[in-house]
């Protein structure tokens, strides 16, 4: 490959967007601090979004020394890019807040409703039974309920 | 779930049970608890009928058009009444740990 024609701007460019786009659950997961906005990967967009405005401007250039540079693959490589942050923009800020709203969940100071499910061994376990159960020899001060969207 | 895990020593010594609950079925629960190493309890709500009674029915948003809770979690003291409610507005984010065992230092 002629390293000239090579323009690795747009490359690393959108490569480093496919890092700060698959990284964030990673990220998310090792470092909770960045959980309400997602600071590290924005900043790698950002980088990103430096790197293919230097690559495009290189491969639109009419530079006599590289003539023939690819203008169709850095137009391919910036959209593809583009998109990927719009994905993370949306998915981040947008899609993830279409929850409803949960208006008669029960409030501090009631009754939390009891309920009877069965665990991972099929024992049916009743709310009154979490609040009993002795953890390490001791009566338990709470139980903490974590309702989760699941894995399906 | 991971970071309960990683403080269930925490919570245990300040008295508080983890409980993770979702519309997985118990053999499903127990797969993600095997691979992820979870030692909590797991709850399968299949039919969702505690979610629906703590009104955390996210309708259709699962796979294939499954109702599914939206995420909540609710702090109970002793004599079953709720002291500390997180209700996320953005998936994403979670209550943490430090902030649960915060809200567990009034219990008694």
């Amino acid at each position: 490959m002629n390293f000239k024609r090579f323009n690795w701007h747009v490359w690393a460019g959108f490569l480093l967007t496919l890092i700060a786009l698959a990284s964030y659950p990673f990220i998310y997961l090792n470092w909770p601090i960045t959980g309400k906005i997602p600071w590290i990967n924005l900043a790698l967009f950002a980088i990103a979004a430096a790197l293919l405005f230097v690559g495009v401007r290189r491969g639109f250039a009419s530079d006599r020394n590289h003539p023939t540079r690819s203008k169709i693959g850095t137009s391919i490589l910036t959209t593809l890019s583009v998109l990927l942050l719009a994905i993370f923009v949306f998915s981040f800020f947008i899609a993830s807040r279409w929850l409803p709203a949960s208006h008669g969940a029960p409030q501090i100071g009631q009754k939390a409703p009891d309920f009877s499910l069965p665990d991972t061994n099929g024992k049916t376990v009743m709310l009154s039974d979490l609040r009993s159960e002795l953890i390490n020899g001791k009566a338990p001060k709470g139980v903490l309920l974590i309702f989760y969207r699941g894995y399906w | 779930m991971r970071s309960i895990q990683k403080n269930l020593d925490k919570f245990n010594e300040a008295g508080i049970r983890p409980v993770a609950i979702s519309v997985d079925s118990p053999e499903a629960s127990r797969e993600l608890c095997q691979k992820a190493g979870y030692t909590f309890t797991f709850l399968s709500d299949a039919k969702a009928d505690a979610i629906r009674r703590y009104d955390l029915l996210h309708a259709g948003a699962g796979e294939h058009g499954a109702d599914i809770a939206r995420p909540g979690e609710f702090l109970v003291d002793a004599t079953g009444t709720v002291r500390w409610v997180n209700l996320t507005e953005n998936y994403w984010i979670r209550a943490r740990p430090e902030q649960i065992l915060e809200a567990g230092k009034a219990l008694r």
